[in-house]
């Protein structure tokens, strides 16, 4: 099937099998790598895009189900100034360790600080709880957070 | 990306020597002069904006060494950090040394070799100078990225000398003097890792990342059971489907460390891979261990444990005759688990294969073992292997072992094209080198003053003969030793049929849990606060052990890291009903880390709430921001596996096979760490792992202090919803 996909503000025309999952499509058909494959049963987080805003696992989203709906990925996200401050929060705040995770986490947090501009310790472990780092940097993930959203970051 | 450093004129070898000595050797290469004009070493390149490109040539994991080796030869450079442009070294022992992301030993091993490739191209700049300004280069000194004559107030920039100083012979690396640390501007400061902005906009960097034209990808499915050969396949389902271009049976071999049997899928996706691997139809050949299960491995150790052990590794004084006159007799039996490393990234590999020539483009910690099993798989000699390290997305010891690597190679090699191989979670999960479950029964006998006069240990693990399996063995000399007059190790083995490898802390990261745990009781029995008891059995500062680096123990400085953590704890403070504290200090890769951890239980479920730890790694911390990273990421990595993590056996095979059924620790779940070190008069060493070992114990004995449970067993599970208090 032929599909025209809106990506990160433009389109994109790709040729693939409805079920195969939109992970797959950036990944392999559109070489948009940023997006990570880590579990493939949307029990890790780390290939979270966003689809009109709202946070989903590409790896079991099939590319039949977006139709026109927008997708963003941690390729265009910093073009929204929710998902900038994102960003900046992440490398001032050193974020990473390995990072492989670190594209997901984003995209959860700037879907989070979207809805919720200034959430709580609470609010935090309910948006990000989904997305796993084993490297287990969750401590500056959620002082990152704080930090994008102009709280007060405690260690 | 990750272009190589193109001529090597100088050449570095730095690499361990016995008793952990440091090699260094800088040699010229005689046949060809430098290509690069401005390549001062292996290490160094300068243009002439003044830009400095260092190699990092060890893999990076996400322990930060490509951040904080080039630091070390940047600030012997003397050169601002923002002028500093970090590449990754291609796997060349013969020009790097030692390029290993494993045992946390860059640290160690690199410190003072990377100090000198730092103060070497600062002393090829300053004789360029001198030669450029007509006075002796004693009258030179240097500021970030020029070179000073204070006399005349004239200066030159680092990168208008760059031709120049290329050109000059390199110096003799032992007459080099090195900074004083007081006036470091750049270690022991922090600097966010070098790939940040990669990493936060989603830019290729990791090996599953990695492109080239024309690439091919593929799946490569293994038996259940470990080693099993294809009995019989259809390959033709998976040639039907869309994107496939072939499915092919690879022999392997019966080497659980080689090239294991299997069948491989290519396609234009690895979408149509996978789809075609599904479609396969597959009989295993009968194996020998498809009747390997964790109950029958557990039956057998039960039955060992009941028999005289098969050997004695350490016998000190007379343990039968110290617990036969002991006031007090405490015996107890621990187990753990086998656990999976599950890095994020999976197991992949970029592999083409022409000529007679191998590129492989991987993200493995060990590269050198991968390219000689890769050499021997496809019968080609190690020169015609050329392995570029791709940035892992985490590693925990499980990309030490390169089966990946010979996988992409042996599927490149039957393909006209490049291939990359990716592997799915479930392979990951369930064809991993897990950290070896284990079994010990201890036994520790109290005088009447209630001082521990006897400690014994019989360590059930695997192996044969005398020779356990890979990160299956412990040092006989870990710590009571040497501190109690009676001590003896015992060992006995029986056989596996599991890959088995290291994990973050091998062997430690199970020997402190039982260790610590069982010392814990012992302290309870002898009706002592635990960190008193353990002051006292630390004993004045001296070195216990048998001579040599990875086997003292240095009972000060352990000391000094129990006494940071009480204090910085509170230890011996109240704490509310449900809650406890509890203790626990090990040390492993050259250092000492004691942690204290406060816990509650209600209906069932403990929670953490808050970590400390006390960390002597030596008198330097070359990037707080990274060090801080490895403690705090070694205790919560500790905390998610004692609290659930386990692979179980059955019919030979791992029956866990994704995060579903082998859980990580969550956001929700992490508790603050605070992390506090002691400098202390020792070299600098690694912090990748011995912050985890001292973390199990640390918490399950908080789980004591709370509720009166001693957790003998991992993981916690639900143990603690299973009645009332017992110990």
């Amino acid at each position: 099937m032929a599909y025209t996909l809106t990506i990160n503000g433009a389109a994109h025309k790709v040729e693939a099998e409805p079920s195969t999952p939109l992970l797959w499509v950036l990944r392999d058909l559109l070489d948009m790598v940023g997006t990570k494959y880590g579990c493939g049963v949307a029990q890790c987080g780390a290939c979270t895009v966003h689809v009109d805003g709202k946070p989903v696992r590409a790896c079991i989203t099939p590319v039949s189900r977006i139709g026109r709906k927008a997708v963003t990925t941690i390729e265009g996200v910093g073009a929204d100034p929710v998902g900038a401050r994102v960003q900046e929060a992440w490398k001032a705040i050193d974020v990473a360790q390995c990072g492989y995770c670190q594209a997901g986490q984003i995209m959860s947090a700037t879907a989070l600080l979207t809805a919720n501009p200034k959430p709580t310790d609470a609010d935090i472990d309910a948006a990000m709880d989904g997305n796993l780092c084993r490297c287990a940097t969750y401590l500056r993930i959620r002082q990152a957070i704080k930090a994008a959203s102009g709280q007060e970051v405690s260690a | 990306m990750n272009a190589p450093f193109l001529s090597r004129r100088l050449f570095l070898a730095a690499s361990g020597a016995a008793g952990g000595g440091l090699v260094l050797a800088f040699s010229l290469e005689t046949e060809a002069k430098a290509t690069g004009p401005a390549t001062l070493s292996a290490y160094l390149k300068l243009s002439p904006d003044g830009k400095a490109t260092i190699a990092s040539k060890i893999p990076e994991v996400g322990q930060g060494m490509r951040t904080a080796l080039p630091m070390i030869i940047a600030e012997e450079l003397d050169i601002a950090w923002d002028d500093v442009i970090v590449e990754q070294a291609l796997a060349d022992t013969k020009v790097y040394g030692r390029q290993v992301a494993g045992g946390s030993m860059a640290t160690t091993l690199e410190w003072d070799g990377m100090r000198r490739v730092g103060a070497a191209g600062r002393w090829m700049l300053i004789q360029a100078a001198a030669a450029r300004l007509k006075v002796p280069a004693t009258e030179l000194t240097t500021q970030p990225g020029r070179v000073v004559h204070e006399k005349s107030g004239r200066s030159i920039g680092y990168g208008e000398l760059a031709d120049a100083a290329a050109a000059i012979a390199p110096p003799d690396p032992k007459t080099l003097s090195l900074k004083d640390p007081k006036a470091f501007r750049i270690i022991g400061k922090t600097h966010v890792q070098t790939d940040s902005d990669a990493i936060v906009s989603g830019k290729p960097l990791f090996g599953i990342d990695f492109r080239l034209p024309g690439m091919v990808y593929a799946t490569y499915l293994k038996a259940p059971t470990f080693a099993a050969k294809v009995a019989s396949v259809d390959l033709s389902p998976a040639k039907a489907i869309k994107g496939v271009r072939d499915a092919f049976v690879v022999d392997g071999t019966t080497d659980l460390y080689g090239l294991l049997p299997g069948v491989a899928v290519v396609a234009d996706s690895w979408w149509a891979a996978r789809r075609g691997r599904e479609a396969l139809e597959v009989t295993w050949a009968d194996h020998p261990t498809a009747a390997q299960s964790t109950a029958s491995l557990a039956a057998r150790a039960a039955a060992i444990a009941k028999a005289p052990p098969q050997r004695t590794a350490r016998r000190d004084g007379d343990v039968d005759a110290a617990l036969e006159a002991a006031a007090k007799v405490i015996k107890a039996a621990y187990d753990y688990p086998f656990i999976a490393h599950a890095p994020l990234e999976p197991q992949n590999c970029t592999a083409r294969v022409k000529d007679g020539k191998v590129e492989i483009w991987a993200p493995t910690q060990n590269p050198e073992p991968g390219r000689a099993l890769v050499a021997k798989t496809l019968n080609v000699p190690p020169e015609a292997v050329t392995i570029h390290l791709l940035r892992c997305g985490g590693g925990f010891g499980r990309r030490l072992i390169n089966d990946f690597m010979v996988e992409a190679a042996i599927i490149a090699s039957k393909v006209d094209a490049p291939v990359q191989l990716i592997w799915t979670r479930e392979d990951d999960v369930q064809h991993d080198f897990y950290r070896p479950g284990g079994w010990h029964n201890f036994a520790a006998g109290l005088d009447e003053k209630g001082d521990l006069i006897a400690w014994r240990d019989h360590f059930i693990s695997f192996g044969e003969g005398e020779t356990p399996v890979r990160s299956g063995g412990m040092n006989a000399s870990q710590f009571p030793a040497g501190a109690v007059a009676n001590y003896r190790h015992d060992v006995s083995l029986m056989p596996l049929g599991v890959p088995t490898g290291p994990l973050r802390a091998p062997g430690n990261n199970a020997f402190g849990f039982v260790i610590q745990s069982f010392m814990d009781e012992v302290a309870h029995a002898a009706g002592a606060d635990p960190v008193e008891f353990r002051r006292k059995l630390l004993g004045a500062p001296r070195l216990i052990g048998p001579p040599g680096e990875n086997d003292s123990f240095d009972t000060g400085r352990m000391r000094g890291v129990l006494d940071l953590v009480a204090e910085k704890s509170g230890w011996g403070r109240k704490v509310a009903k449900g809650r406890g504290l509890g203790v626990a200090c090990h040390y492993s890769h050259l250092g000492y880390v004691a942690v204290v951890m406060e816990v509650s239980v209600a209906e069932g479920a403990v929670k953490v709430e808050k970590v400390w730890t006390g960390v002597d790694v030596g008198s330097q911390i070359i990037n707080p921001t990274g060090a801080d990273h490895q403690v705090q990421g070694s205790i919560l990595d500790a905390i998610g596996s004692t609290l659930r993590q386990k692979i179980t056996f059955e019919n030979g095979a791992a029956v866990e096979s994704n995060f579903g059924d082998f859980p990580l620790l969550r956001m929700s779940e992490a508790p603050p760490v605070e992390v506090h070190y002691r400098l202390t008069d020792n070299r600098p060493t690694g912090l990748g792992e011995p912050a985890l070992p001292p973390a199990p114990a640390a918490l399950c004995n908080a789980i004591f202090a709370a509720t009166g449970k001693r957790i003998r067993s991992l993981p916690i599970g639900d143990q603690l919803a299973s009645g009332p208090a017992a110990t």
